[in-house]
């Protein structure tokens, strides 16, 4: 057992874990933070994405060892209170999704491609960019419409702060 | 995943003092192949000893005509390095298409040479440029490190520190990816270096993992041109053969390969 200390959507945590303890289990089952999906377990459909430091990682491949001393933001972390963020805003609006399941790994994916691209991103640079995230429902089409039209409210929020 | 004990190595010193220390000691680097086959059982390592955030293993370094990547350095980071893009931008481009933008963040250089794995991108690089490992230990020609299907000259307990790699006059890679894994189907890495030579490798094709192609460096040295390559043969003796793709498929794709990688090498 080793103690994790790490801080979640802002608030600092120390939980104990046993070493091989994934730091996806450690948001779900010790902190309750459901919204991150495990999909594939195999590092390949991207449900389980979180940010740790600003970066986009498969929760479900590393240790929670591995994100001792880090920031980690989970989708229940991006919203400022009932005020969605402007990458669930057009989600919903867009009808970026149906059954759901990938919804939370696909946000934080699209997130992290929206601050590395900034206001340069097309249609092609989407797709490609969403490659680590399988979605079996909608096609992937109305998601990408989603990223796109988020990329320009992010642009527009950033420029109100 | 068997139960283990997780350490946080704060230097390469430090690294190789707590394997020594466990029964069946494991390097984690980025854990974006070893996490995976730890949670299939595949291994069990008592101890796994994390080189993630050693300070002294991160980072790109370019003197003279010399490209440094220290081994913990994650796939992104060299992607978007202003010295990788200068010096080799075949290496920038081929990290570009490994894996997917999250274990981009995570993998490393020297975790795929560690691993070793048939189709993985970083041995056609390493073998084609004539690039030197660097460990804790002593510097390996990447000639002699790469010794077949998850096997290398490192011994128990060694660490790679770093990559060096001499910056050719002009280099390419291309592979045709495996739409699900993002493996290499086949890739090849062509490379021209400053005096001349001409060196080839293929990653994904080789029953034996990464192999120089000498009919096509020979026809390349003769004449450095896609067309160089439309009569040269590939022997499907030894080619890796699964449900993508047999081996006279890979074969020719050894062949496309290389012409694209040619034409696309700056």
């Amino acid at each position: 057992m080793s103690t994790v200390k790490l801080t979640v959507n802002g608030k600092a945590v120390a939980v104990d874990v046993e070493d091989r303890t994934l730091l996806v289990q450690l948001l779900r089952d010790h902190l309750n933070l459901t919204g991150t999906h495990v999909g594939c377990d195999t590092s390949q459909c991207g449900a389980c994405v979180v940010h740790m430091d600003g970066r986009a990682v498969k929760s479900c491949t590393m240790l929670a060892g591995q994100a001792d001393g880090a920031t980690i933001t989970t989708i229940e972390g991006i919203a400022k209170g009932d005020e969605l963020h402007p990458m669930q805003a057009a989600f919903r609006d867009n009808h970026g999704l149906q059954c759901g399941y990938c919804t939370p790994g696909m946000i934080m994916s699209a997130i992290d491609i929206v601050h590395r691209h900034g206001g340069k991103l097309d249609e092609a640079t989407v797709r490609t960019e969403l490659e680590g995230n399988i979605c079996r429902c909608t096609g992937y089409h109305n998601i990408v419409k989603a990223v796109l039209d988020a990329a320009g409210r992010m642009k527009v929020s950033q420029a109100a702060e | 995943m068997y139960q283990t004990t997780y350490h946080r190595a704060s230097s390469v010193d430090e690294a190789a003092s707590l394997f020594a220390k466990g029964s069946e000691s494991k390097f984690l680097a980025g854990g974006q192949t070893l996490l995976p086959v730890m949670k299939q059982r595949l291994a069990g390592p008592s101890d796994v000893i994390d080189l993630g955030r050693i300070k002294e293993l991160q980072g790109v370094e370019l003197s003279g005509d010399t490209l440094t990547i220290k081994a913990a350095t994650a796939y992104y980071d060299i992607m978007t390095n202003a010295d990788v893009k200068q010096a080799i931008p075949a290496i920038a481009y081929l990290t570009s298409v490994l894996g997917d933008p999250a274990v981009r963040y995570r993998g490393t250089i020297g975790g795929s040479i560690a691993n070793n794995d048939p189709a993985a991108d970083f041995p056609a690089a390493l073998l084609a440029l004539g690039a030197t490992v660097k460990t804790n230990k002593r510097s390996i020609a990447a000639d002699d490190f790469f010794q077949g299907l998850f096997t290398t000259a490192l011994e128990d307990g060694e660490i790679i520190t770093a990559v060096s790699f001499p910056v050719p006059a002009k280099a390419g890679y291309e592979k045709m990816r495996h739409p699900a894994s993002r493996f290499a189907l086949t890739g090849v890495f062509v490379a021209q270096t400053k005096s001349g030579d001409v060196r080839v490798a293929a990653t994904g094709a080789s029953q034996t993992g990464v192999m120089r192609v000498p009919a096509i460096e020979a026809a390349l040295k003769a004449n450095w041109s896609p067309s160089a390559i439309d009569s040269v043969t590939i022997s499907a003796n030894g080619l890796l053969a699964d449900i993508h793709g047999t081996a006279e498929y890979r074969a020719n794709l050894i062949k496309v390969m290389a012409q694209r990688a040619v034409a696309a090498a700056r």
